[in-house]
């Protein structure tokens, strides 16, 4: 099993979204993730979503949704021909105060991380990287003890300049 | 053409131009906009008794016709009550469209009087679904139904309509294109994928044409005769299949799957090619998957791309409309034939082998009672070959497809894939609309009939003179036939008591039929021409049969096409066959 992106174009109509899942659902593929939003077109809707299938399923799932009517296209992004980017807000506690915080500060240098609210006892942390970075970046940060964690799902766009 | 109008006469006026001659439906308060035009509209109405009743025979009026079925019902329970109709056509791709009424949109989502979500409820049951709350919205939305439910492979379309809708004022405006960006056309094969299909058919010395219902919805009768007599090879046709391709043809071998014949069956396991065209490679056709047809490559044609490869691999995939890769087919496979063509004798007489060894047959009772594969076969004999059969679901369903030779397409009608019993009344109502000039006999069980019967009376009533062979064996047979192999007789609730209450022939009495009843072998004859007879009336016969009967040969659930069961504990004597 192995994650795979799939970009899906969808008509901006009510309704779409839900089409989407339930056909997840009723044919038991896996949703890791899952981010909808505009595009360019006001008509025209993204729905980026991280499925987790072996290969030959990858195929089923892509021609399932392409019979959806209001599905328009579907491209598959691999990680190596595109831009993946996911966006975390994640707070975490200062039990030893200052001192914490220096070290909290040395690993979010190391991230290109940055703080966007600070208090005595927590600091609330925004990243924007790719799902491998911000993995890498929630490991170092699970020393200080995450308080609260938001995620978005993954969104992609595939490279202008293919490798 | 700027013409003033309500949304309801829009919507009468649209389905005036898709083409709608009848449609089946019941009215209440959320559509009854919608009726009022239908009173003055061309189109004729038929006011059914249950909107179960209605989808099914729109169901079987589409497949019957080839046209687009359509049914129509109120909000809330009238919605929820064509589910099974809407399921049951889409399982088996037939084109339908629903068209519910739905409360005023300022209500939606309030628990209002009537409301039920039948747009989220039918999302995974349909091949696309609307919501309609502006009438200016309800032309386009008609046309796309329309074209959607026709075009590609066919399915269900269910168009729900506001009330508020349907009220509101509106000029009325046909949409000129389809406007439907994500709809793509799949229907031309590409050259390639026919090259590589007749290159590995040429290579073939066990080729089988496996052929499923989409030869029926793409019209390709002709198309597939002709490939099959210039490959010379054997021809089975699933349950959906059934007419397609005529039984009486040297090169047909019967129908594959749980309840096929020794010969389709087996000749699917042992062959080195499966030409697979508008088949999906079902469950019940299969048995456990990963035994089925060991040796073969397979070619698979279908117009859904999703099909390809969901179950079984294809080694040659042919996207398209399957009448159009049959056509492309033949000269391709001409010419490679004219470089080399294999010689078959040595598979036919492996198949020949099977198919006079083991043909499908019965035993009659030994206590003298009836049989109901007798009655069955009697009847498709003594009826003329354009005669239309539908079926319900049991015993019954497979001996009527087992029994009867289906010469010509869209003669039999049955709910293959969902299954449904209560299908044959209503669809057998559909298709007597469709076809009034054709005899149509609805092949029903005792249990089956008690879903639906109620659409007699609308028969009656509305001068369609439907034939029901109620085949009679007091249970629900098929689930008895199963307690009886698998659960040590253990016979829990599949005692109907039938052939005690209801009376049956009262019952059709009652509801403006004729009631006929026969229990002896020698009245079968006599019986039914006496039902043949009558052409004013609906006519119900209660033919009271064996109960013990079971349905052979048989491919228990679940396990492989190899271990086919000819009668109890009985498998062919494969040692003395060549394999
Ligand atoms: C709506 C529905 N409920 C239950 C079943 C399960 N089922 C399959 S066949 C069958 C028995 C049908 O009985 P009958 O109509 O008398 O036909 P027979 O098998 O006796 O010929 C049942 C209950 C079904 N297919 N459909
Ligand atoms: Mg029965």
């Amino acid at each position: 099993m192995q994650t795979h992106i799939l970009s899906v174009l969808v008509e901006n109509q009510s309704g779409v979204l839900a089409r989407v899942s339930s056909l997840f659902s009723r044919r038991g593929y896996n949703i890791e993730a899952l981010s909808v939003g505009p595009t360019e077109n006001p008509e025209i809707s993204r729905i980026t979503i991280a499925v987790n299938v072996e290969g030959h399923a990858l195929d089923q799932v892509i021609q399932q949704l392409d019979k959806l009517i209001n599905v328009i296209d579907i491209i598959e992004l691999p990680e190596r021909t595109s831009h993946q980017v996911e966006l975390i807000l994640v707070r975490i506690g200062l039990k030893n105060g200052e001192s914490d915080r220096k070290s909290v500060d040395a690993v979010l240098e190391k991230f290109g991380a940055h703080v966007v609210e600070a208090t005595n006892s927590s600091v609330t942390i925004q990243q924007t990287a790719s799902p491998a970075q911000t993995q890498m970046l929630l490991n170092e940060l699970a020393q200080f003890g995450i308080m609260e964690l938001t995620q978005s799902g993954v969104v992609a766009m595939g490279r202008s300049i293919q490798p | 053409m700027a013409e003033e109008m309500t949304g309801a006469q829009s919507l009468i006026h649209s389905l005036e131009r898709a083409g709608v001659d009848v449609m089946f439906g019941i009215p209440g308060g959320a559509i009854l906009p919608a009726y009022d035009p239908i009173y003055d509209s061309k189109i004729r109405h038929i006011l059914v008794r249950h909107e179960q009743g209605a989808g099914h025979a729109a169901t079987g009026y589409a497949q019957a016709t080839g046209r687009v079925g359509t049914c129509i019902a109120t909000s809330g329970p009238g919605a929820t009550n064509l589910v099974t109709p809407i399921a049951d056509a889409q399982m088996d791709s037939v084109p339908m469209v629903a068209i519910t009424g739905q409360v005023p949109s300022s209500a939606i989502g309030t628990d209002a009087f009537q409301e039920a979500d039948i747009r989220g409820i039918t999302m995974p049951i349909t091949k696309h679904n609307f919501l309609v709350t502006r009438a200016i919205d309800i032309p386009r939305a008609i046309a796309q139904a329309y074209h959607i439910a026709a075009s590609g492979r066919p399915g269900t379309v269910l168009v729900d309509i506001a009330k508020d809708a349907l009220q509101e004022k509106v000029t009325f405006d046909w949409p000129k294109n389809s406007d439907l960006p994500g709809y793509r056309d799949h229907s031309q094969p590409v050259p390639e994928a026919i090259k590589d299909a007749a290159a590995l058919i040429a290579q073939s010395v066990r080729p089988v044409l496996y052929v499923g219902g989409g030869v029926i919805k793409a019209n390709g009768y002709k198309e597939l005769r002709a490939l099959a007599e210039l490959v010379g090879a054997p021809v089975v046709t699933t349950l959906m299949a059934r007419g397609a391709f005529p039984d009486s043809h040297k090169l047909h071998v019967g129908m594959p799957g749980m309840h096929g014949s020794v010969a389709a069956v087996t000749s699917l396991q042992k062959a080195d090619l499966l030409i697979t065209l508008g088949a999906r490679f079902d469950d019940r056709v299969t048995g456990k998957l990963s035994t089925f047809a060991p040796n073969a490559k397979v070619i698979h044609a279908d117009i859904d791309p999703a099909e390809i490869g969901k179950n079984r691999h294809a080694d040659v995939p042919v996207i398209g409309d399957v009448r159009l890769t049959m056509a492309q087919l033949v000269p391709a496979l001409k010419s490679e034939f004219a470089k080399h063509q294999p010689d078959l004798t040595a598979w036919w007489k492996q198949v020949d082998g099977w198919r006079t060894t083991y043909p499908v047959g019965y035993d009659m009772p030994s206590d003298g009672s009836l049989s109901p594969q007798y009655v069955i076969e009697r009847l498709g004999k003594i009826s003329d070959p354009e005669t239309i059969y539908t079926a319900g679901v049991g015993q019954h369903q497979m001996w009527a497809s087992q029994f009867i030779s289906y010469e010509k397409p869209r003669t039999w009608l049955n709910s293959g894939g969902l299954g449904t019993m209560g299908y044959a009344v209503p669809a057998a109502m559909g298709a007597k609309v469709g076809a009034p000039d054709t005899t149509v006999w609805a092949i029903d069980g005792d249990g089956c009939f008690q879903m639906t019967n109620q659409e007699l009376v609308t028969c009656a009533i509305n001068n369609i003179p439907i034939k029901v062979a109620l085949i009679n064996n007091d249970s629900l047979g098929m689930v008895r036939q199963w307690q009886t192999l698998f659960y040590n007789q253990r016979y829990s609730n599949t005692d109907l008591h039938s052939k005690r209450v209801p009376d049956f022939a009262k019952l059709a009495d009652a509801m403006g039929c004729v009631g006929l009843r026969c229990e002896r072998p020698e009245d079968v004859d006599k019986t039914i021409e006496a039902a043949m007879a009558i052409n004013d009336q609906p006519v119900v016969v209660d033919f009271n049969v064996f109960r013990d009967a079971m349905v052979w040969p048989m491919v228990a659930a679940g396990t492989s096409n190899d271990d086919i069961m000819i009668a109890r504990e009985l498998a062919p004597d494969w040692d003395s066959q060549e394999l």
